[in-house]
C-alpha cells in the first residue's frame, strides 16, 4: 500500500542523508521526498511516500522515529489528510490546434499556463499525485518535453496537527 | 580557557574514561598534543585503527562502560570502519573520536580526508562532526549520553583539525546533563503489556526463556535467573547471551540456533509460549521463519522497537529496559501465584521437562561425548580443558569460525560479560584485540582468546601492543591449518571442493613468531600433554603464552541448522546423523 510519512526532522547537518540512508541501506522504496524548512528554523518538515505491506511500513516507522534527528512522525494515510503535489511541464504547442488543445486540458484540469513561448507552453498544476499523472496521461498527443514535481507535501485534516 | 584539544582531553576525564585505544596522524596531532600534556588517562597505542576498535570494545564487553577510539583523519578513520560495525552490530556502546582535514580544507580531496560521517552512517547510532569549537564538551556528553542509553551503539564524532588549535580558547563547562528532544529512548515497559505477559507465561504447559545480549548488556541476569528458578522454566541463550544464564545450572538448555544445542533448539520448536528477552530473532536462530516455533506465542521484550517483529511476530511485544521489565514481569507473576497457587500447570512442566531431559540424553552435547575419536586432539577437548584450567571464570574472547562456535558450545559460561565475540557481524581479527581490551580492564583476571590460525592473522601486529603493555593474555590456537568453517560448508554444500580455504605450506612459526615478539610459544600435538600444557600456560601470569594446539582438521561443528527451508528441530547431528 502507499503511505505518505510526515516527518519533524532536526534541522541539523546530515539529518536527511540519515532519512533518505536508511531507505537504501534497508532496501525500502522511496516514490517521492518533499523537504523544506518549517515556520521554526530548528526543524524541517519532511514528506515522504513510500510503499510496502503493513509489516514494512511498520518497520520504516519504527526504524525513522530511531533516527536522532528525528523528532516527530505521522503516517498521515491512517487519517484523513490533505496532499498536493506541485508540478511543472513544459509541453511543444505550436500551430493553433495543438495550442488549443493543451490550453484546453490545462483548464479542465484547472492548471495555469505560467509561461508561453512561441512553440512551448509551461504549466502549473497542483494537486494529488494522481491527478498529476492524469495530466501527464491526457497530454499524451502533445509532446512533452520536461516534467518537474516537488513530490508530496501532505498535512492532516482537522484539529490533528505534527508540532512539537 | 581552553583549546579544542584540551577541551576533548579534559571532557574525557570529566566523563570517567579510563582507557583511550588510539593511533596518532596529522588531523588529531592537537588532541595528541593536548593528551600528552594534560591528560591522566592511559592512552593504548595499538598497530592498526581496527585493533583500537576492538580493544575498545573488548573493555567495553568486559566492563559494560563505554569504550573511547581516537584515530586521525582518512586512513585512520577508514581502518576504523570494520571495528565500528562489528560494535554497531552487537549494539555496544563507544565513542570514536575521528580526526578531520581542517574546515576550510573539506570538500577539496585534502591530504587524508574521507567523509567519515557519511562512511560511517549506517553502521553508527548516530554521528556529529564539530563545527564550532565551543561545542566540543556538550557534543561529546551527548555522544556518551546516545552511545550508553537506549539499544547502545556506537557514535562518531568527526573533527577537523582546526577546532582543535591550541592558539584559539574558549571556556570549558562540561554539562551534568543532557535534554535532547528528539531522542528519549523508553524507561519502562507498559503495565498492561506486561500484566497479559504474566498471565500468558503463566498459562504455560511448555515454557521456554530465550535470552540474548540485551540481558548482558541490560544488566539484568540476575533478574532473569531470578524469574526463571521462582518458575523452573528452561532457559537458552543465544551466541550474545551467553553467561546471562549460569551455563553449568540444570535448567540451562545451552545456546539455541544454527549451531544451538539439539535440547535448545528441539524445546523451542515444540514450546507453547516462549519469552524472548532481549534478543532480537537473528537469521541464525530462527532457521527458516515461516517454520519457526510453529505452536509458540511469543512475548517479546526489548528496549528497540525494531527489533519486535522485525523477522518473527511477537504475540505480545514489551518495548522497554530489561531491567525494569523483568522487575514489573517478576512482580505481575509473584501476585498471580498469590491468589492462583496452582500456577503454572505443574503437571505439565513435570511432563515437559521429562521430555527435555529425554532429548537430552539421546544427543545433548553435555551429557556424553557428541564428538569423533581420532589419534588427534578434538576442539571441544580443548575448550573443556580450557574451562577447567580457569575454573570456569575467564573472560574467553574469540575470531570467527569453527573455534568460536567449539567455545560457545563447551565453555559453560557461569556469569555474564565472561564470553566476547563478534556475532552480529562476525569479524575475524576481533579476538585478540579485545582480549587486550579485557585484560586492560581485569589485569588480575584469565584472559584466553580462542582463536584458528586464520584469524589471529588478521590482528596479529597486536603482539607488539602487548609488549608494549605488558599484557598477558593467553592465545589458545585451535591449529587446523584451514579456514575451518568454509571448509565445513565446502565439505556440506561443494562436495568438498576446499576453494582457496588452504593456506598449502604458508603458515608462519608461530613458536618463533612468539619469541620475536617476547612472548611464549609452545605447541601441543597430543591429548596427554593437553591439560598440562594449558595449566602451565596460565600459571605463567605475566607472560603472553600462545597455545598452538594441533587438531584434528576434518572434524566439524555439530548440531547445524539444515538449510534452506529447514526448521529449528531440523539439524544435522554429525556427518551423518540427521533429526
Ligand atoms: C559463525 C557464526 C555462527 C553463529 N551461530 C549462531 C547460533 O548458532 N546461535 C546464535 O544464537 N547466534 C549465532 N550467531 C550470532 C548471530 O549472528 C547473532 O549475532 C545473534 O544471534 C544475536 O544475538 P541476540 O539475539 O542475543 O541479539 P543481540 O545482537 O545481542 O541484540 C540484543 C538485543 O537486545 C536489545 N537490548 C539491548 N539492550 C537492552 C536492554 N537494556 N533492555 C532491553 N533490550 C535490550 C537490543 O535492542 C537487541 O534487540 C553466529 C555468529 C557467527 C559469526
Ligand atoms: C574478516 C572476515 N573475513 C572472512 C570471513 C569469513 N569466514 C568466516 S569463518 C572463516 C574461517 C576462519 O578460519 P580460522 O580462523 O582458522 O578458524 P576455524 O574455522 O578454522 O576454527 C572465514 C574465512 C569472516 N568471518 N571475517
Ligand atoms: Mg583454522
Amino acid at each position: 500500500m502507499r503511505r505518505i510519512i510526515s516527518i519533524l526532522l532536526e534541522n541539523e547537518p546530515g539529518a536527511l542523508s540519515r532519512v533518505v540512508g536508511l531507505f537504501s541501506q534497508r532496501g525500502y522504496n522511496i516514490e517521492t521526498l518533499n523537504v523544506a524548512p518549517t515556520e521554526d528554523a530548528t526543524l524541517s518538515r519532511l514528506t515522504l511516500t513510500t510503499i510496502g505491506d503493513d509489516r514494512t511500513i511498520e518497520q520504516i516507522t519504527k526504524q525513522l522515529n530511531k533516527l536522532v534527528d528525528v523528532v516527530k512522525l505521522v503516517d498521515l494515510t491512517e487519517g484523513a489528510h490533505i496532499e498536493r503535489d506541485l508540478m511543472l511541464i513544459k509541453v511543444r504547442a505550436s500551430g493553433g490546434a495543438a495550442r488549443d488543445e493543451v490550453k484546453r486540458t490545462t483548464d479542465i484540469f484547472r492548471g495555469q499556463i505560467v509561461d508561453v513561448g512561441p512553440n512551448v507552453y509551461t504549466i502549473q498544476l497542483v494537486g494529488t499525485g494522481e491527478k498529476l499523472d492524469a495530466f501527464v496521461a491526457a497530454m499524451a498527443e502533445a509532446e512533452i518535453l520536461e516534467v518537474v514535481r516537488s513530490g508530496v507535501a501532505g498535512i492532516a485534516r482537522g484539529e490533528k496537527v505534527l508540532r512539537l | 580557557m581552553l583549546s579544542g584539544g584540551e577541551m576533548i582531553a579534559r571532557a574525557l576525564e570529566d566523563e570517567g574514561v579510563e582507557f583511550i585505544f588510539g593511533y596518532p596522524g596529522g588531523a588529531v596531532l592537537h588532541i595528541y598534543d593536548a593528551l600528552f600534556k594534560a591528560s591522566k588517562i592511559p592512552h593504548v597505542l595499538v598497530r592498526h585503527e581496527q585493533a583500537a576498535t576492538h580493544a575498545a570494545d573488548g573493555y567495553t564487553r568486559a566492563t559494560g562502560k563505554p569504550g573511547v577510539v581516537l584515530v586521525t583523519s582518512g586512513p585512520g578513520a577508514t581502518n576504523a570502519v570494520t571495528g565500528i560495525a562489528t560494535a554497531y552490530m552487537d549494539s555496544i556502546p563507544m565513542v570514536v573520536l575521528s580526526g578531520q582535514v581542517a574546515s576550510h580544507l573539506i570538500g577539496e580531496d585534502a591530504f587524508q580526508e574521507c567523509d567519515m560521517v557519511g562512511i560511517s552512517r549506517p553502521i553508527v547510532k548516530h554521528s556529529f562532526m564539530v563545527r564550532k569549537p565551543e561545542d566540543i564538551p556538550a557534543m561529546i556528553k551527548k555522544a556518551f549520553h546516545i552511545a550508553t542509553t537506549g539499544r547502545p551503539g556506537p557514535v562518531v564524532i568527526d573533527i577537523p583539525k582546526d577546532a582543535t588549535r591550541p592558539d584559539a580558547k574558549f571556556e570549558y563547562v562540561y554539562p551534568d546533563a543532557v535534554k535532547i528532544r528528539s531522542y528519549s529512548p523508553a524507561q519502562r515497559g507498559h503495565t498492561g503489556q506486561i500484566k497479559k505477559a504474566a498471565r500468558l507465561l503463566l498459562s504455560a504447559k511448555r515454557p521456554v526463556i530465550y535470552s540474548g545480549g540485551g540481558v548482558v548488556q541490560g544488566e539484568a541476569s540476575e533478574l532473569l535467573t531470578q524469574l526463571a528458578r521462582d518458575l523452573n522454566y528452561p532457559v537458552t541463550n543465544t551466541l550474545m547471551g551467553l553467561g546471562a544464564y549460569p551455563g553449568t545450572d540444570r535448567q540451562f538448555l545451552g545456546m539455541l540456533g544454527m549451531h544451538g544445542l539439539y535440547e535448545a533448539n528441539m524445546a523451542m520448536h515444540n514450546a507453547d509460549v516462549i519469552l524472548a528477552v532481549g534478543a532480537r530473532f537473528d537469521d541464525r536462530v530462527t532457521n527458516t521463519v515461516s517454520k519457526f516455533c510453529p505452536g509458540a506465542k511469543i512475548i517479546h521484550i526489548d528496549i528497540d522497537p525494531t527489533s519486535i517483529s522485525k523477522t518473527v511476530q511477537a504475540d505480545i511485544p514489551i518495548v522497554g529496559p530489561v531491567q525494569s521489565v523483568l522487575t514489573d514481569l517478576a512482580e505481575q507473576v509473584a501476585q498471580m501465584r498469590n491468589k492462583d497457587a496452582e500456577l503454572p500447570d505443574q503437571g505439565a512442566l513435570e511432563r515437559w521437562w521429562q521430555q527435555i531431559d529425554e532429548w537430552r540424553a539421546k544427543h545433548g552435547l553435555w551429557s556424553g561425548r557428541r564428538y569423533g575419536e581420532s589419534e588427534m586432539i578434538m576442539p571441544q577437548q580443548v575448550i573443556e580443558s580450557l574451562f577447567r584450567a580457569t575454573g570456569g571464570n575467564a573472560y574467553v574472547t574469540s575470531d570467527v569460525g569453527q573455534h568460536q562456535m567449539f567455545a560457545a558450545q563447551y565453555y559453560r559460561f557461569n556469569h555474564p560479560r565472561r564470553w566476547i565475540n563478534s556475532g552480529g557481524l562476525g569479524t575475524m581479527g576481533f579476538g585478540l584485540p579485545a582480549a587486550m581490551g579485557a585484560k586492560l580492564a581485569f589485569p588480575e583476571a584469565d584472559v584466553a582468546c580462542v582463536t584458528g590460525e586464520g584469524s589471529i592473522q588478521m590482528n596479529i601486529q597486536e603482539l607488539s601492543t602487548c609488549t608494549q603493555y605488558n599484557l598477558p593474555v593467553k592465545i589458545i590456537n585451535l591449529r587446523n591449518n584451514y579456514l575451518g568453517m568454509v571448509k565445513q560448508w565446502q565439505d556440506m554444500q561443494y562436495e568438498g571442493r576446499h576453494a582457496m580455504s588452504t593456506y598449502e605450506d604458508s603458515l608462519p612459526d608461530f613458536i618463533k613468531l612468539m619469541e620475536a615478539y617476547g612472548h611464549v610459544g609452545m605447541q601441543v600435538r597430543k591429548l596427554d600433554e593437553l591439560d598440562a600444557k594449558m595449566e602451565e600456560a596460565f600459571a605463567m601470569k605475566d607472560k603472553l603464552v600462545f597455545l598452538d594446539i594441533f587438531i584434528d582438521p576434518m572434524e566439524h561443528v555439530y548440531p547445524m541448522h539444515v538449510a534452506p527451508n529447514g526448521a529449528m528441530k531440523d539439524m544435522w547431528l554429525s556427518k551423518n546423523e540427521r533429526t
